[in-house]
């Protein structure tokens, strides 16, 4: 069970991670520009301030989203779904269907733009009451759904 | 403190005549509770500006000249606080109808909420002193939410707030036919099981010795927290200023002075001195356990009954609580370090409802396990044994967590030992290995098993808790590594448990995969919806 081979998320899921990133890096750098531009710092270092915002987007740009992206992935079988994800702090979750209380597809603004979606698995467990597949393919995520709903439709039934 | 009236569960074989689909209101005399609870909490206060006023002249100008405001003044809140109760009560009206039980309240804003009955876990009768001196009970409906957004029907009478129980739990598990027809459809479904509440099966209860050997148990120094507090918030009520005299005992040398009388005394004397302090500390801290237990679990009893479990307990807040045996997720059997000598455990529930505040329901807070096996045998779980397969966490696990707990002190003792301070590097020594040393019990005794039918756990070693939990009744199962756990290879097994945690930290990969493959065997071969209801 733990062999069999995770299925990767959308790539668009970088892109969008990326811009995230991108509007992360922004305030610093506004603030970089304004103290460069007022000449907060005596004449060779001028442009030093640009140092912060150049890290960040090297770190939440660059390396973060291809990171993520590379150590996600989800196993669907016919009857739970197996979530793999994180960088550092790893963490695999397996959700049988007979265990799903209510579904979610989101999508935020960014994901609509890209056309990507999160599903959103709810269990009536304290830990784990809610888990989250992002960066699935907004028509992917509505037939997963629409999938695990009928499994637990039939298995109710 | 036994008088008929407190009893729950007046002699009536009559099946409850709760309103159908009809708006009620809450019992008048919560009017009373409400006003009683508002002039206590304005009682201190209204001494503070009493003695404010009469102290703040000495001359008494300045009582005398604010007297004639104050029964015109008392009297206005008075008058406000007892229109606002009414108004709120007037204001408040609940309906119990075919499919859900609701409340709207507010009186500029109305706020109305709706619980569907398949949505509620419990229906639990609560009293405190003053709604018990009157004669009513607070009734809620658990939903599980979490506490806070369960829906509260306070206060109603006793006897309406037992038919109110009896019909909404029928609603509940689907007894009764047509709820729409009302009362007699319902008496005619199930006649049985109509009557108030059928006295069930005692399964346990605690005499007066057994409370009070429990208390001896329970020591609690918290009384001097309490009197500290109270020093500190009526100290205005005092004649002295305390903190004055707690200082001047230091500046006057009385302590000194203390000091000097004990050391005229003989060595014999001195040894004597302090078993006394300790003794009274021991004494006053066993008092106190003797009364908060008393209080709280005065005539324990907890009873099987046709709908599930029964628990009676309070002395000046009764409390009587119905748990169906399906809800039960996972037993705790705990225990402390001293009482486990003599044998004695205690027995909780994992359920999605609240216990007053705590996530898990006492149902034997202090028993022998002879006692406590019946009582789990009945909610559908066994107790493990020795003969269980009982397994241990990673050894690299517990190594690790040495060598980290054991780092800081050791690290300070290395750097004072150069410093020059033998003595605290020794002690500093000693406690990095008293760490680590406890790591390694942590690791003889912490273990976890799987039957066919549970998840076992055992934690902690001078007063193990057991957690045993039913597999199909898991939710979800989640393996997480950080990154120090990857590079030693073991991990965190974690499992979705309604109304409670279960973790298991530090077993290795393959362990941790075989019980995750086991588990959720047992739980995707049973649907949510099929479990044992």
């Amino acid at each position: 069970m733990d062999t069999e081979p995770l299925t990767q998320l959308d790539p668009a899921y970088t892109t969008v991670m990326r811009i995230e990133g991108a509007i992360i890096v922004a305030p610093f750098l506004i603030v970089a520009l304004g103290l460069g531009l007022a000449g907060a710092f005596p004449a060779p270092w001028t442009w030093v301030p640009m140092a912060v915002p150049v890290l960040i987007a090297l770190v939440f740009v660059l390396l973060v989203p291809i990171k993520r992206y590379l150590s996600r992935g989800y196993h669907m079988s016919s009857d739970r779904l197996r979530v793999v994800k994180g960088v550092m702090f790893h963490a695999d979750t397996v959700v049988p269907f007979s265990r799903v209380q209510h579904l979610d597809v989101e999508q935020g603004p960014l994901e609509r733009a890209f056309g990507i979606a999160r599903l959103i698995l709810h269990t009536a467990g304290t830990h784990n009451s809610s888990v989250t597949l992002p960066g699935l393919r907004h028509g992917d995520a509505v037939t997963m759904r629409e999938e695990i709903r009928a499994h637990v439709k039939r298995e109710s039934l | 403190m036994s008088e008929p009236a407190a009893d729950f569960s007046p002699d009536k074989g009559a099946a409850p005549d709760v309103e159908m689909d009809e708006w009620l209101r809450v019992n008048p005399l919560t009017m009373m509770v409400h006003m009683a609870r508002m002039l206590a909490s304005a009682i201190i206060p209204a001494i503070a500006v009493l003695y404010g006023a009469a102290s703040s002249e000495p001359d008494s100008e300045g009582l005398a000249a604010i007297a004639p405001w104050f029964v015109p003044l008392f009297g206005a809140i008075l008058g406000f606080n007892l229109l606002a109760a009414w108004v709120s009560w007037y204001r408040l009206r609940y309906r119990v109808g075919d499919t859900d039980v609701r409340l709207e309240q507010g009186v500029i804003s109305r706020s109305a909420r709706s619980v569907p009955y398949e949505r509620i876990q419990d229906v639990s009768l609560e009293q405190k002193l003053i709604p018990r001196l009157l004669g009513l009970v607070e009734v809620k409906f658990e939903t599980g939410a979490g506490g806070k957004e369960e829906l509260k029907l306070s206060y109603v009478s006793e006897a309406e707030g037992e038919k109110l129980r009896e019909t909404v739990r029928a609603l509940v598990d689907g007894e009764t036919a047509a709820p729409a027809a009302g009362v007699s459809a319902s008496t005619g479904a199930s006649p049985g099981d109509m009557a108030a509440e059928p006295a069930g099966q005692t399964l346990f209860a605690m005499d007066t010795k057994r409370l009070f050997l429990f208390g001896l148990f329970n020591f609690s120094l918290v009384v001097f927290a309490v009197l500290l507090g109270a020093l500190q918030q009526l100290e205005f009520l005092l004649p002295f200023d305390a903190w004055d005299y707690i200082a001047d005992i230091f500046r006057d040398d009385r302590i000194a002075e203390a000091g000097e009388l004990m050391n005229g005394y003989s060595t014999f004397a001195q040894i004597l001195a302090i078993l006394y302090a300790i003794g009274a500390v021991v004494v006053v801290g066993m008092a106190s356990g003797v009364v908060r237990t008393f209080v709280r679990d005065w005539e324990f009893r907890l009873e099987r009954t046709a709908k599930g479990f029964r628990r009676r307990r309070g002395l000046l807040t009764k409390t009587d609580v119905v748990m169906p045996v399906h809800r039960v997720q996972a037993l705790v059997v705990s225990t402390g370090w001293l009482r486990r000598r003599f044998g004695w455990h205690g027995l909780s529930f994992i359920s999605l409802a609240q216990d007053s505040g705590g996530a898990n329901h006492d149902v034997a807070p202090f028993a022998q396990m002879e006692e406590i096996a019946p009582i789990a045998h009945e909610a559908g779980f066994s107790l493990p044994d020795e003969r269980a397969d009982w397994r241990r966490a990673s050894a690299d696990y517990y190594f690790d967590r040495a060598v980290l707990q054991a780092l800081i002190p050791a690290t300070a003792g290395l750097v004072l030992l150069v410093l020059g301070h033998a003595i605290v590097a020794v002690l500093l020594f000693a406690l990095a290995g008293l760490l680590a040393f406890g790591e390694y019990y942590m690791w003889r005794f912490v273990r976890h098993a799987l039957d066919p039918q549970q998840v076992l756990s055992r934690r902690g070693w001078l007063a193990p808790r057991d957690i045993i939990a039913s597999r199909v009744k898991l939710h979800s199962v989640e393996i997480s590594q950080h990154p120090l756990a990857r590079w030693r290879g073991y991990c965190t097994l974690r499992f979705g448990l309604a109304g409670g945690r279960l973790a298991f930290p530090g077993l290795s990969l393959d362990d941790a995969r075989e019980m995750r493959r086991a588990a959720l065997d047992s739980i995707a071969a049973v649907d949510f919806a099929k479990l044992p209801r």
